[in-house]
């Protein structure tokens, strides 16, 4: 086979093929022949370089987007106040405002209220200030649990034992209507509140 | 037709491909290259790997054509094919068994690797190759975790998000970028597929082809001898010649034994999925069901240990660098020692640190099972009083029982051996603390105890403290400290089948205690 190419060569000339070297040789423009090479190389380069960028900027716009995007969060509705009766921390779900059509279950979102009294009220995030585990209210001993590393909150969301370095995250809430409102959406986490 | 005809008829086609294609003469010199004589049972770890590595391949083709790379459906598909799938059930467990033998034998491997020297000079690169492919490998096994898309799943990618948002300044986007979102959810889940089916996959089969590759340039090492030194100026032209003098073909002298060993773990595998079935999934990735226990797969539970006990006040720092540091000791070893010996008995240091990586890694993965850090949730609702620590106690004494189980202290304080292990099990506390000491611990809590000061009356305080005064062996004394007022005898004519072990704290003591 490559007996063959040789051969053609010869005859033809070979153009920026590679395998001119050996048999252009004997052809008379061998220095244009060069510098055309060169210059289809640097341009050939150039265009696919080009062309490069153009297509890596969507791919990776598209990969790095959940970075860029800012998501609202949004005022949720946890129901009515009469549902958290004074002193007492309950257990509360609601459907994440931030979701995707294919989330499922995962846009479920569960989290702590506490009314510390009557029109006042603490909303805690499910998730543990250490890793993110579900804490679970404990009302006789007034503490959250952790079930992962053990981390131990009181009932005013403060750390009480184990290894979180902060207390519970609050999500802000207002009443409207006689219906508890937070302010929900975000994953809570260290770096900032929810 | 005679015997030689046939073998005529039959030798036609292959040459015809083989003209056309190379191929036996490419693949020839890879299988008959020759290894070291002494390359023999410490050398199948590696063929194991990559034969459990080929079954994740096909299992893991034969999964994807049913599997739903959705959050709202991927679980109930998994039960599917558990459940209605023909051998749906099997081909799960074999994808599940096979992946934790890769694991497995991929540490072999480099813990063989490792003690034999066999990572010096020529096969710095070989050893380099293998420790990406140890991460490569394990992103897979953590990436296959998340497929489950079960609660164990969701609080693992929950935790790891949680340790991602906890690097500076970019900790925000960093946990975007993973989760593919502000939350964890369904692009999550389509972000680790891609990862688990096209992106890992890919690397570690370049990985593979490279480490096979730098095996061939290379040579497979000598078993270590005491004495026989590397030195890189000469190592390779006299490796060479004792190769071409002593070595023995890879197929089949070496081959051999690779295939029992890998046809042993093979059919094991095969009883271990049948017998045992497949991994999970889990409870229902519901977010709201929170009575749920998330703990890692095998392969990470000794980093959920670690994480339990880091020092609060260091462990950002040390759950962000020590990753970074582990692997760049991984990638120098190398670079470190790179000539010399190979023999184990000549290179004692380097066993103890194997050794201790190796009981590190055991002894964290032992603390991660059993979590004794982690509360008993049910502690205080679900185990029963040991009779003899109620056995002929007041009715205060008794109150007492009824309120530390109440107060869920025994979900982190065992009683008789049952309860949690958070604390110090209290079955000998009278020996340790005076009453006053005791009032004080639950008033205030401290040492890792929540206070409970608010959350007990004194009443209940009083029964609590009188009950746990009463809790020594009836051969020990009661924890006095100097200049303490001791114990007042037991009051009441008690007579008892066994020998009475409370104190009979009397009320006043608590109470006075409790109310300063």
């Amino acid at each position: 086979m490559s007996d063959n190419t040789n051969g053609e060569t010869k005859k033809e000339g070979c153009v920026g093929c590679g395998c001119g070297g050996g048999g252009g040789g004997s052809l008379p423009p061998v220095a244009a022949q060069d510098a055309r090479r060169g210059f289809m190389f640097k341009f050939g380069a150039g265009l696919l370089g080009i062309g490069g960028a153009l297509a890596a900027v969507p791919i990776v716009g598209y990969i790095i987007g959940p970075a860029r995007s800012r998501y609202r969060n949004e005022w949720v509705d946890l129901g009515a106040t009469t549902l958290f009766p004074s002193g007492q921390t309950r257990f509360a779900t609601f459907l994440n405002p931030i979701r995707q059509p294919t989330d499922g279950d995962a846009a479920k979102t569960a989290c702590w209220v506490r009314c510390v009294e009557t029109g006042k009220f603490q909303v805690f995030a499910i998730n543990c200030a250490h890793l993110g585990c579900p804490v679970r209210w404990f009302e006789q001993s007034k503490l959250f649990m952790c079930p992962c590393h053990g981390g131990v909150y009181y009932q005013d969301g403060s750390r009480a034992a184990g290894p979180p370095p902060r207390g519970l995250f609050e999500y802000k809430w207002k009443v409207e209507g006689g219906k508890l409102l937070i302010d929900a959406g975000r994953l809570p986490g260290l770096e900032e509140s929810v | 037709m005679n015997r030689d005809a046939i073998i005529k008829l039959l030798k036609q086609p292959v040459q015809w491909v083989e003209e056309r294609t190379g191929v036996i003469a490419f693949s020839a010199p890879l299988l008959t290259h020759h290894v070291p004589r002494s390359a023999k049972w410490w050398y199948v770890f590696g063929s194991a790997t990559l034969m459990f590595f080929t079954i994740q391949i096909v299992t893991g083709v034969c999964l994807g054509t049913m599997y739903a790379p959705s959050a709202s459906n991927a679980w109930e598909s998994l039960r599917y094919i558990d459940e209605e799938i023909p051998l749906g059930w099997m081909l799960r467990a074999l994808h599940g068994w096979s992946s934790s033998a890769m694991v497995v034998m991929m540490a072999i491997h480099m813990l063989q690797v490792f003690m034999h020297g066999s990572f010096k000079y020529p096969r710095e690169l070989n050893w380099i190759t293998g420790v990406f492919l140890l991460l490569t490998v394990l992103a897979l096994a953590f990436t296959g975790q998340v497929m489950r898309w079960d609660q164990d799943a969701y609080w693992g990618l929950g935790i790891g998000a949680a340790i991602v948002d906890r690097v500076p300044v970019f900790g925000d986007q960093m946990r975007a970028l993973m989760l593919g979102g502000p939350i964890i959810g369904g692009e999550t889940l389509n972000r680790f597929f891609a990862l688990h089916v096209f992106i890992l996959p890919g690397a570690a089969i370049g990985l593979v082809g490279i480490h096979m590759t730098l095996i061939m340039k290379n040579g497979i090492s000598e078993m270590p001898k005491p004495g026989e030194i590397v030195v890189p100026s000469t190592y390779r032209k006299e490796f060479e010649e004792r190769m071409h003098k002593t070595g023995v073909p890879f197929f089949p002298d070496a081959a051999q034994r690779d295939m029992v060993f890998c046809g042993v773990c093979l059919i094991l595998l095969v009883f271990l999925a049948a017998y045992y079935g497949p991994f999970g999934p889990g409870g229902m990735p519901d977010p709201t069901l929170i009575n749920t226990n998330p703990r890692p797969d095998y392969p990470f539970m000794w980093i959920f240990g670690a994480v339990s006990l880091l020092p609060p006040a260091s462990e950002t720092a040390i759950m962000l660098i020590s990753p970074v540091i582990g692997i760049a000791i991984l990638v120098a070893v190398p670079f470190l020692s790179n000539s010399g010996e190979r023999a184990p008995s000549r290179r004692p240091g380097m066993m103890l640190l194997a050794v201790f990586v190796v009981m590190a890694i055991v002894a964290l993965t032992w603390e991660g099972v059993t979590s004794p850090w982690s509360p008993v949730m049910n502690g205080w609702s679900a185990l029963p009083t040991p009779t003899q620590f109620v056995k002929g106690r007041t009715p205060l004494q008794m109150q007492g029982a009824v309120v530390f189980q109440y107060a869920q202290c025994r979900n982190c304080h065992e009683l008789g051996g049952f309860g949690g292990k958070r604390g110090p099990a209290l079955d000998e506390i009278a020996t340790r603390m005076s009453p006053d000491q005791i009032v004080r611990q639950v008033q205030q809590g401290g040492g890792n105890m929540p206070a409970f000061g608010k959350n007990l009356n004194s009443a209940q305080m009083t029964a609590i403290v009188d009950f746990l005064s009463t809790l020594r062996p009836a051969n020990e004394p009661d924890s006095t400290i100097p200049g303490a007022q001791l114990p007042l005898p037991i009051k009441s004519p008690l007579t008892l089948n066994e020998p009475f072990t409370g104190t009979g704290v009397p009320a006043e003591i608590a109470t006075g205690a409790s109310s300063r």
